[in-house]
């Protein structure tokens, strides 16, 4: 058995999915600009996949779903732009975002701090979430935008964004939200927030990779961050991805159908497996409330087991997960989410991913509670953490040596 | 970047057979008790590197037969990675049947060599080199407290990068002889600072004691000074095309000192230099006549000359004297 338990770095494409793309491949293939049939032929695909995206979030027929071609690119749109409405061109200075956000954020924020904006990064709590009245204590006359998460990826943790939307709201200034890892995983309705942008992205749901979407309330302002041909109504240049486009919003209209049911279905198997985990194993965490957390994740820490190590014997047992430990990352940099969120630093060398999806099986999760547990029991009896003869006089360590 | 950067290679195709076998089944993977070392009459040691918050820990276990200073046994524990764990495994496996003496010998490469499956081919990429080091550390700290001396005492010079132990004086060196300039450069040339990066500047993986842009920038600040001290006692015999503009002045100044200012002076006259101008024909020096030598009627032909045919003699053919 192989088990795949990275849904929150990506998702299968869902297989109907898949097929209802095929088409737009060879058959019907025309630029939708062009006036004659072969272009128009793909309309009626379009407009289907706009009204499944409309729905599955709730927009406002005023409000405008443009498509781009990854949750990064909505991102840095918003980022950027707002910089070049609001600060270059306006009165402002000033962006207010959390130390938790996704990498298309934190490393927009950082150009744009080389540029001259003053940027606030929030700390969140013990949580990992931020709370409302710390954003509303950061928010200046001179701030143009706050930008947070709905949901975290490393946590799953779900930040209050109806409240602070009407903080945002209130305060005159423009929220924008990346919505990656809540929709499709949890009810998103733009009718009940006060969101001005939210960043989306396909694969997170059963769609394909390359496709994302940014919302925009009310039609408002945002200069374009791509120029050319003016599709999608001159807000993002680029021949439209039909067969994307159409993979999407059907992706998301599955996703977002009856979402209570699908998420009590995934909840329950990742609560199973996460007591199952907590019950056999001495010396395990895992990070922020239960309720609180999309339904798919767990983020566990297991004392004495370095992440890498662990994400090595579950690769060899099929099983694939995360881990935020600086020992797996390309530059050795511990998780930034890992380290905000603390808990002795040992989070971010032990903490362990496992996100699930709607395809995931009750079979998987026996399975997995069962090569998880003989991986760890393998692990601990190599740890150092774990040994019984303690060092000669003079042989333990005194000071740790590494930052992270 | 270039083509083969393009898509990232996966960490673990990058680790060698062997270390992939020693991760999945460590040979020397254990304690030794003090138990089993009072039955044989040998002597025990175990030492500690780093800690689980940290992010990597090891202990290593000896077990030494004080009459040869043998260590017959060697077991390791790990907190770490993969290769953290291969890595505790070869070198315990190293220090088996050597003498405390020998085994202190031990270095990183030396077990990172051991867990290559072919001479040529790294046994782990990159920043993995820095899990071997931990490997070296604890040696020395174990021989250490076998030995009854500082750790430090084994180190007879001090290693800046770990990784791929290079030290001050060799980065000194090599940053002096080849005129480096970057920090790219050093690692191309030394590989310095090619591994975990923790030794380029502060804030990186682990803290060090001196950093690679530090010693790069002393180095480059030594050399400043060493070519403007050249350049200073080489005064009119240097590069005058090539010096700073106060370089330059000084030059002149020297050299009218030497072989004109005594013959203005003697007749109740002095010149200045009152500004030096480059173009890429050439450099003009605007000079003024004190004392006598305003008016003197030599002044714009005889003496003027003199001073200009020295100057192009002893300086450079460009220069053209222009008295204001």
């Amino acid at each position: 058995m192989q088990v795949y338990l990275d849904n929150n770095a990506t998702t299968m494409v869902d297989p109907s999915v898949t097929e209802a793309m095929i088409p737009f491949f060879s058959e019907i293939y025309g630029n939708p600009n062009s006036l004659h049939r072969f272009g128009t032929a793909s309309h009626p695909a379009i407009t289907k996949a706009i009204n499944q995206m409309y729905k599955a979030i709730g927009a406002n027929d005023k409000d405008d779903i443009v498509f781009t071609s990854c949750a990064t690119e909505a991102n840095n749109w918003v980022l950027q732009s707002v910089w070049i409405d609001k600060i270059l061109h306006g009165e402002k200075n000033h962006i207010v975002t959390t130390e938790i956000e996704h990498p298309s954020v934190l490393s927009t924020c950082k150009f744009l701090e080389d540029m001259g904006v003053k940027v606030t990064y929030l700390p969140v709590n013990d949580q990992g979430i931020v709370e409302a009245h710390t954003v509303r204590a950061f928010i200046t006359e001179k701030t143009a935008l706050v930008s947070i998460m709905w949901a975290n990826n490393e946590t799953g943790m779900i930040f209050p964004i109806q409240e602070i939307g009407e903080i945002c709201k209130e305060k005159g200034v423009l929220f924008h939200t990346d919505g990656v890892q809540a929709v499709g995983k949890i009810p998103v309705n733009m009718q009940e927030v006060h969101v001005d942008f939210m960043s989306m992205s396909a694969h997170k749901f059963h769609g394909p990779k390359g496709i994302g979407a940014l919302y925009i309330r009310n039609s408002q302002k945002l200069t374009p961050m791509l120029h050319g041909g003016d599709q999608m109504g001159g807000r993002r240049s680029g021949t439209l991805n039909v067969p994307y486009i159409v993979g999407m919003g059907l992706a998301a209209q599955i996703a977002t159908t009856n979402i209570e049911e699908k998420m009590e279905n995934i909840r329950a198997k990742r609560d199973r497996l996460e007591d199952a985990l907590l019950g056999s194993l001495s010396d395990v965490f895992t990070v922020g409330d239960r309720a609180n957390r999309t339904p798919n994740t767990i983020l566990i820490s297991i004392r004495g087991v370095e992440g890498e190590g662990m994400l090595w014997d579950l690769n060899n047992a099929l099983i694939g997960a995360s881990t935020g430990s600086a020992c797996a990352s390309e530059d050795l940099e511990a998780n930034s989410v890992m380290l905000a969120i603390g808990a002795d630093n040992e989070l971010a060398h032990t903490g362990i991913r496992l996100s699930l999806s709607r395809f995931t099986t009750d079979e998987e999760i026996d399975y997995v509670i069962e090569r998880f547990e003989s991986a760890v029991k393998r692990l601990r009896a190599i740890s150092s953490s774990y040994a019984i003869v303690q060092p000669t006089a003079g042989g333990a360590t005194l000071a740790c040596h590494i930052h992270h | 970047m270039a083509k083969n950067d393009l898509l990232g290679g996966s960490l673990w195709d990058q680790y060698s057979n062997k270390v992939t076998t020693l991760m999945n089944n460590p040979n020397n993977q254990g304690e030794i008790t003090q138990e089993e070392c009072d039955a044989a009459g040998h002597t025990l040691i175990v030492a500690d590197f780093g800690a689980e918050s940290c992010g990597d820990a090891v202990r290593l276990y000896w077990e030494v037969d004080p009459a040869s200073d043998t260590i017959v046994a060697s077991k390791f524990k790990s907190f770490g990675c993969g290769t953290a764990i291969a890595s505790s495994d070869m070198m315990a496996e190293l220090c088996i049947g050597k003498t405390v003496q020998q085994a202190v010998k031990i270095t990183n490469i030396d077990v990172e060599m051991s867990l290559r499956d072919d001479p040529e081919t790294p046994a782990v990429p990159p920043q993995k080199m820095h899990c071997s080091v931990m490997a070296y550390d604890v040696i020395k700290k174990a021989a250490g407290l076998y030995l009854g001396v500082d750790e430090a005492s084994f180190e007879d010079e001090i290693i800046v990068c770990e990784c791929a132990r290079v030290s001050l004086g060799t980065l000194r060196e090599v940053i002096k002889l080849n005129d480096l300039k970057s920090i790219e450069q050093i690692t191309d040339y030394t590989k310095a600072g090619g591994f975990c990066k923790s030794c380029i500047k502060p804030g990186g993986h682990e803290a060090r004691e001196y950093y690679l842009v530090d010693i790069l920038a002393d180095v480059r600040r030594e050399m400043d000074v060493e070519k403007m001290q050249a350049s200073a006692d080489a005064g009119i015999h240097g590069d005058f095309e090539t010096m700073t503009l106060v370089q330059k002045i000084k030059a002149i100044d020297a050299t009218i000192d030497e072989s004109v200012r005594q013959f203005l002076i003697m007749d109740g006259g002095n010149v200045e230099i009152i500004d030096v101008k480059d173009s890429p024909e050439y450099i003009d020096i605007y000079i003024r006549y004190l004392g006598a030598c305003n008016g003197c009627a030599s002044s714009s032909t005889g003496t003027l000359y003199a001073i200009e045919a020295t100057l192009k003699e002893k300086l450079s053919s460009k220069i053209r004297v222009l008295p204001i």
